[in-house]
């Protein structure tokens, strides 16, 4: 529980420095300290195999892939909100909708109570228990995620290829 | 209270405001990995709290699409970027400019 509300503190203050940060860069840094907070969240619920998943996949690859855009769209053209906005008190409205959901989210979550749940079994969560889960009851869906990744890939290659050889293919 | 669930709907509250506030489509991208994350933070607790492996493994399934997310989507900002030169959300607001 301790775990838990430390890695929960530390993933908020995170999450508040990505949307705060006026560098785009330190809002990618802060992105993966959210995500290793997470991580942490998720040892603490039992969740082995995704922490490491997480770790990996988000902070690892996403993330690169992330600071690699960044590079490429040369982020000093000035700061962020430079331009007036079109949309008047559009920062005022995101502020009272986010209170909005956290308010009527954070009932739900004390309504519901603090307890975890009862004793959790050895096994759970272990990566053998999770690959049985995956490879038996939840084969479909795992194999589905290999045609969405392959569409993933030639979306991406489509969308990206250059701007000459794009009149002809289409 | 439940520090894991408060702290995935604190999550997925700041990624609202993020998404709303900030101009720069890259972070506000950042601000929709942070929701997804949340929801993927709710599931995994739910997944404690019932003893029920289907939601580490539903985790895992949105994981695998939350990539191949990112990939299209940093695709279609770098692609814009080509066409307009300029980073703001609010500026790129015709279609076929």
């Amino acid at each position: 529980m301790i775990l838990g509300w430390i890695a929960g503190i530390m993933a908020v203050a995170a999450g508040a420095g990505v949307i705060l940060a006026r560098n785009t860069v330190h809002s990618a840094l802060f992105l993966i300290a959210n995500f290793i907070a997470v991580a942490v969240l998720f040892l603490g619920l039992h969740a082995e195999f995704l922490a490491l998943i997480e770790v990996i996949v988000y902070a690892g690859a996403i993330m690169v892939l992330f600071l690699f855009v960044v590079t490429v769209l040369s982020v000093d053209k000035g700061p962020d909100n430079a331009l007036p906005s079109p949309l008047g008190g559009q920062t005022a409205g995101g502020f009272i909708l986010g209170i909005v959901v956290f308010v009527v989210l954070a009932l739900g979550v004390v309504g519901a109570g603090g307890a975890l749940g009862p004793a959790v079994p050895a096994a759970f969560g272990s990566v053998a228990a999770f690959g049985r889960a995956l490879f038996t009851t939840y084969v479909y869906p795992f194999e589905l995620t290999a045609f969405i990744l392959l569409v993933a890939v030639v979306g991406a290659v489509s969308l990206t290829r250059s701007l000459k050889t794009r009149g002809d293919g289409n | 209270m439940n520090p894991y669930l408060l702290t995935s709907v604190l999550l997925l509250a700041l990624g609202t405001v993020g998404v709303l506030i900030r101009r720069n489509p890259l972070v506000m991208f950042m601000s929709i990995e942070m929701m997804w994350n949340s929801a993927n933070l709710a599931f995994v607790s739910f997944s404690r709290h019932w003893l029920s492996q289907g939601g580490q493994v539903f985790v895992f399934l949105a994981l695998t699409v939350a990539a191949a997310e990112v990939a299209i989507g940093l695709g279609i900002i770098v692609l814009v970027f080509r066409y307009r030169h300029q980073i703001d959300a609010d500026q790129i607001n015709s279609l076929k400019g």
